[in-house]
């Protein structure tokens, strides 16, 4: 793995929820356990996958690393400077070399802005350019380099008057302004036209490749994550299930749900029939507190043991982990 | 955006000619119209006979709308059965009167609007805490306290134990302030209105101002922000507060009605030479073409305010320009 960028130990985030009025009056609150203890370092320029079923805790996890989520436990370290205690202020620096590209592009730009102003405000807000036409070339440098070509035609435009992929590479330019060094992308591309993902796609990889942007990206489709990363961490209910490097979890994956996920990936050619296993049931409720494997009811091969105790996430080979009691 | 307004413009239009031909029904139709009214007066025959006659009300009832059509095509309202401010004529004392109630009422909006927009966006930045919880909770009682009772309380408190405001009128009677002077005597009149109607309608403004924010700082583009180190302060300033105009500016429009209503009540605890005092006196004195005239011209004004608001949000949000 290349010099090591960001490190995560421990993750914990925990969201207070008060119920209905009954509960809210005698004080009872329920919580849930978002992220519960997650810990993995994605390397400079690499690209670590995030993946799992809605509501497992991806997004918080992504959310958390950039302070957008309130992190009730565990470290965070970036480029060995510790992020989880600071204040806003003191964030500042780390604030320019992280970003977040979000799942929805609709919701991701300010609608009363040009894209000139949503693309620029980074420089203008940081007073990093002396004159206009300075700042005019650089926004029009950050919209070339995310796509949209030729960029005066995008400058005084609305939000809504783009299409799902441009307002994309609208959010991807207006992180790509700052240079940062990491970028955590919640599913970029699920909400968006199977025609588009591909150049979305692209474009990210090619920041990789040319400025060695190293990502965090979530989504819930494994074969997309098998594609574009170096590593992939399978997450099940705020934890970290099995990770290793990307071909070593599509083709040696050992434990029972990332198994099941492999089972109906769809592979070209094959089809899904009688000799894959469907997973069964849904995800539990976050706020349900599980004693041992948080896999447990609906695994498979499930002994008396994995209801009491949980599972560590050791490793199995070099660079493979699992949490699982039964693979050695 | 010319097509749009000429849509409104229409629209407003027609909700007008609705307005003026009801504005007539309502005052014949419904029980205790004029006839009776006269009728039941203590004046001599004759003198009734001649009022009746005066208001066209022994003509037919078309008769009576054409004539009624006809004088407001010429910008007539007719004459008021009393005196008022030293003048019969409805629209006289109307136009007379509109400066008053406009000044008072935009001070109070303004104020209003102002203050709930500024308690809306702390509660909902500090939202779920006590301050949250305490400012809410004191605009929300200013709010469903009857206005009548809060005027009373602020006239007691500050006229009368602190002798700090006049307890009414516009102007100090036996005075002859021109210039600077007359200014000040006007502004320190319409201080306790003016305050007091609009801090009745904080609360609607902080509410509706508090749950806008709330979501809007939850929406992607916010934490966007935030994720490029921008400051709360500015966030605030730059990209939640302007898009929160949109639905404040509907309860603004849809307030307009209202606070006209409750002009009524606060120009007449404070003596207030205004629109809504001289309705309650029209209506005290059953003085129906008066009453008929206040009506139009304030209907006329709530449908002229909403067709403003309706092309303000042109501006206000980009995406509704078309
Ligand atoms: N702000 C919040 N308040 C309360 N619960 C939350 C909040 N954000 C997320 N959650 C809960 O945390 C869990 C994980 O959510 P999320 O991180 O969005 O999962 P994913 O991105 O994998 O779908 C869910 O059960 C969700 O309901
Ligand atoms: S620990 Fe037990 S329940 Fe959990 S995945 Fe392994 S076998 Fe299944
Ligand atoms: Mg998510």
């Amino acid at each position: 793995m290349a010099e090591k960028m960001l490190e995560v130990k421990d993750l914990r985030v925990s969201f207070e929820v008060k119920k209905g009025l009954a509960e809210t009056l005698m004080g009872k609150k329920e919580t849930i356990k978002a992220v519960d203890g997650v810990s993995f370092e994605i390397g400079r320029g690499e690209i670590l996958s995030l993946v799992g079923e809605s509501g497992s805790g991806k997004t918080t996890t992504g959310k958390a690393i950039l302070r957008l989520a309130p992190v009730t436990g565990g470290s965070i370290k970036f480029e060995g400077e510790e992020i989880s205690g600071k204040s806003q202020k003191e964030l500042h620096e780390f604030r320019k070399k992280a970003q977040m590209i979000y799942q929805d592009p609709y919701q991701a730009l300010n609608p009363r802005q040009y894209i000139i102003d949503i693309v620029g405000e980074p420089l203008d807000v940081n007073d990093l350019c002396k004159t206009t036409e300075e700042r005019l070339e650089r926004i029009k440098k950050a919209l070339e380099n995310a796509g949209l070509v030729p960029p005066e035609d995008y400058l005084y435009r609305y939000p809504y008057e783009l299409s799902g992929g441009q307002r994309q590479r609208v959010a991807i330019a207006g992180s790509l302004i700052m240079n940062p060094e990491f970028i955590v992308a919640d599913e970029p591309v699920s909400m968006l036209d199977a025609s588009i993902r591909t150049g979305i796609i692209k474009l990210m990889l090619e920041q990789r490749d040319k400025m060695g942007v190293a990502y965090l990206f979530i989504t819930h489709d494994l074969s997309l994550a098998w594609l574009i990363s170096d590593r992939i961490a399978i997450m099940y209910l705020g934890k970290i299930m099995e990770m290793g490097t990307a071909d070593e979890i599509i083709n040696h994956a050992e434990h029972p749900y990332a198994k099941a996920l492999i089972n109906i990936m769809p592979i070209p050619g094959k089809m899904i029939d009688s000799g894959r296993d469907i997973l069964e049931g849904e995800t539990p409720n976050a706020a349900v507190d599980i004693k041992g494997c948080k896999f447990c009811a609906r695994c498979p091969v499930r002994q008396a043991i994995c209801e009491t105790e949980e599972p560590e996430l050791r490793e199995i080979s070099p660079g493979h982990l699992c949490a699982c009691h039964f693979v050695k | 955006m010319g097509k749009r307004v000429l849509k409104r413009f229409l629209s407003a239009l027609g909700t007008s000619f609705f307005v003026i031909i009801f504005n007539f029904f309502l005052f014949r139709i419904l029980p205790g119209d004029l006839t009776t009214v006269i009728a039941r007066s203590n004046t001599s025959p004759e003198v009734k006979q001649r009022l009746i006659e005066a208001s066209g009300l022994d003509k037919p009832l078309m008769t009576q709308f054409g004539i009624y059509i006809k004088q407001l095509l010429h910008g007539d309202l007719g004459s008021a059965f009393y005196m008022y401010d030293n003048s019969s004529s409805v629209l006289e004392v109307i136009v007379g009167r509109i400066p008053n109630t406009v000044i008072l009422l935009l001070t109070a909006e303004i104020i209003a609007i102002i203050i709930g927009m500024i308690i809306g966006t702390i509660c909902a930045h500090k939202r779920a805490t006590p301050l949250d919880t305490g400012l809410l909770s004191g605009s929300l009682v200013l709010y469903s306290m009857p206005t009548f009772w809060f005027a009373m309380l602020l006239i007691f408190i500050f006229c009368v134990n602190l002798r700090l405001f006049p307890t009414g009128g516009i102007y100090t009677a036996g005075t002859a302030y021109h210039g600077w002077m007359l200014i000040k005597d006007y502004l320190k009149h319409m201080a306790l209105p003016s305050l007091c109607m609009g801090f009745a309608m904080v609360g609607c403004y902080a509410v509706t101002m508090r749950s806008t924010m709330i979501g809007i700082l939850t929406e992607d583009y916010i934490q966007t922000a935030r994720a490029k180190g921008f400051s709360t302060r500015y966030i605030l300033l730059k990209h939640a507060i302007p898009n929160a105009m949109l639905p404040m500016a509907t309860i603004i429009a849809m307030n307009i009605a209202f606070i006209l209503g409750g002009a009524i009540q606060l120009e007449t605890l404070f003596s207030w030479k205004g629109l809504g005092q001289l309705m309650y006196l029209a209506l005290d004195k059953r003085d129906f073409p008066m009453l008929q005239g206040c009506f139009l011209i304030s209907t006329l004004a709530v449908i002229l305010a909403n067709f403003i608001m309706d092309i303000l949000y042109g501006f206000i949000d980009p995406r509704v320009k078309e």
